[in-house]
């Protein structure tokens, strides 16, 4: 097939999650998306928890669902390092919602009980979970 | 009678038997079990060594403003040790060693200052609170460590360390060498110490653009660092947990069979007097007859 394409590995604390080859990627840079093509320059980038997304050699695209980290790109290497990281097949969409809803009322709540950091980092993960798994509506 | 002394070997040998079936069943399941935590420990690798490599290379590309989880604090107040043991004994010298290390580790610090104990695993609380600092507990972890389990613990820590309730934290914890070495160690954790960029790194000399700026990866990174360090070490003290275990379940079985081996020889030997004795009887009755 085309010779347009780099290895893509994402990899997580517990085992490297996949490889796959890829024509091309976005991934949740912390100040916005950023697109990976074949023979990019050096790049190490801090995400955030987001939707990752390729193409691969046949042209299909995938999203997944990852949970902060990096990437690093390195002569035709892409390493993404998350914490966690789900495929879109994966992702169960009626425990995402409930956790949204979960985070969203505590956050509306506002107690002292409230640990709003974890509670807006929760609400982050479920909404980019969503949104891979691609229901995610306002 | 004669067949009484017979009769208490048997039961001791019986009861000696049931003891080295369960030793040798500890022992089988712990094998599998260090086996799965070896895996464990490899599949991990990929995403610790690139961690390690990504801080040495953003380490030395120099940062201006130091960030907190990497400066050294002047004034030491407080000082933390995460102690790693299992929850259940049952494995040699593996817990003791473990304690023993942190013990003298508090001991031997000259500096005045206060001591915090991070427990992980039931052994290291039980030991600490009976004695004064501990602060934390994480036990129950089971076998099956998760990165959950480890970030459950640095969040806890990393918090913390940035409120300035500790000044240094510290990672005790048992090395994996083999199934029979199993190598209590003490590593500092925060400030966070930049591994070297070791030769393996000399030849990179790319040039990264970094995205958005290398104090902002860093700042991501280190938590991360410290997530994975934490989550090794729990790694390696299951599979050590194991080992220990496994070679304490092996010698344990055979000092069944040998217990065994002389209770059989004694219980023959007996045997053999009382028959002994009753043909002895047998004999002196008949003689008694012919008379």
């Amino acid at each position: 097939m085309a010779d347009n394409t780099f290895a893509l590995e994402v990899i997580t604390p517990e085992k490297i999650l996949f490889r796959d080859e890829a024509q091309f990627a976005v991934v949740p840079e912390i100040t916005g998306e950023l697109g990976v093509l074949k023979n990019h320059a050096p790049v190490l980038a801090a995400l955030k928890t987001g939707v990752l997304r390729y193409t691969d050699t046949g042209g299909t695209v995938h999203k997944m669902a990852v949970n902060g980290g990096f990437m690093e790109v390195v002569y035709n290497e892409v390493k993404v390092l998350t914490e966690t990281a789900e495929r879109a097949e994966d992702i169960d969409v009626a425990r995402a919602m409930a956790a949204r809803d979960r985070a969203m009322q505590r956050l509306q709540a506002r107690d002292d009980g409230v640990n709003v950091t974890r509670a807006e980092a929760a609400l982050q993960r479920s909404i980019s979970r969503l949104k891979a798994a691609g229901k995610y509506q306002q | 009678m004669a067949g009484a002394g017979v009769r208490d070997f048997k039961r001791r040998i019986r009861s000696v038997k049931n003891t080295q079936q369960i030793t040798k069943a500890m022992k089988m399941v712990a094998a599998a079990k260090l086996r799965r935590a070896q895996e464990k420990a490899e599949a991990s690798r990929p995403y610790t060594e690139s961690l390690k490599e990504t801080l040495a290379r953003l380490d030395s590309s120099a940062t201006e403003e130091r960030l907190p989880l990497l400066e050294v604090r002047e004034e030491v107040r407080k000082v933390a040790y995460v102690v790693v043991t299992a929850d259940k004994g049952l494995c040699g010298g593996y817990n003791t060693n473990i304690i023993r290390l942190a013990s003298d580790t508090i001991a031997g610090d000259e500096r005045n200052v206060e001591t915090a104990i991070i427990a992980v695993g039931r052994k290291a609380r039980d030991f600490f609170r009976k004695r004064s600092g501990l602060e934390a507990e994480f036990v129950a972890l089971g076998d099956n460590i998760s990165y959950t389990d480890a970030k459950e613990i640095v969040d806890y820590i990393i918090n913390a360390y940035e409120i300035e309730e500790y000044d240094e934290v510290y990672l005790i914890y048992s090395k994996f060498i083999n199934a029979i070495r199993q190598l209590p160690t003490v590593e500092k954790l925060l400030p966070v110490e930049p591994p070297a960029s070791d030769e393996a790194l000399a030849d990179v000399s790319i040039k990264y653009i970094y995205e958005p700026d290398a104090d902002a990866i860093l700042l991501n990174l280190l938590p991360r660092y410290v997530g994975s360090q934490v989550y090794h070490a729990l790694l390696e003290g299951k599979a050590s947990e194991f080992g220990a275990r496994m070679t304490a379940m092996g010698n344990a079985t055979e000092n069944a069979k040998e217990i065994i081996e002389n209770l059989t020889l004694k219980m023959n030997k007996v045997r053999q007097a009382a028959i002994t004795d009753e043909i002895l009887d047998i004999v002196g009755g008949a003689e008694a007859l012919n008379k």
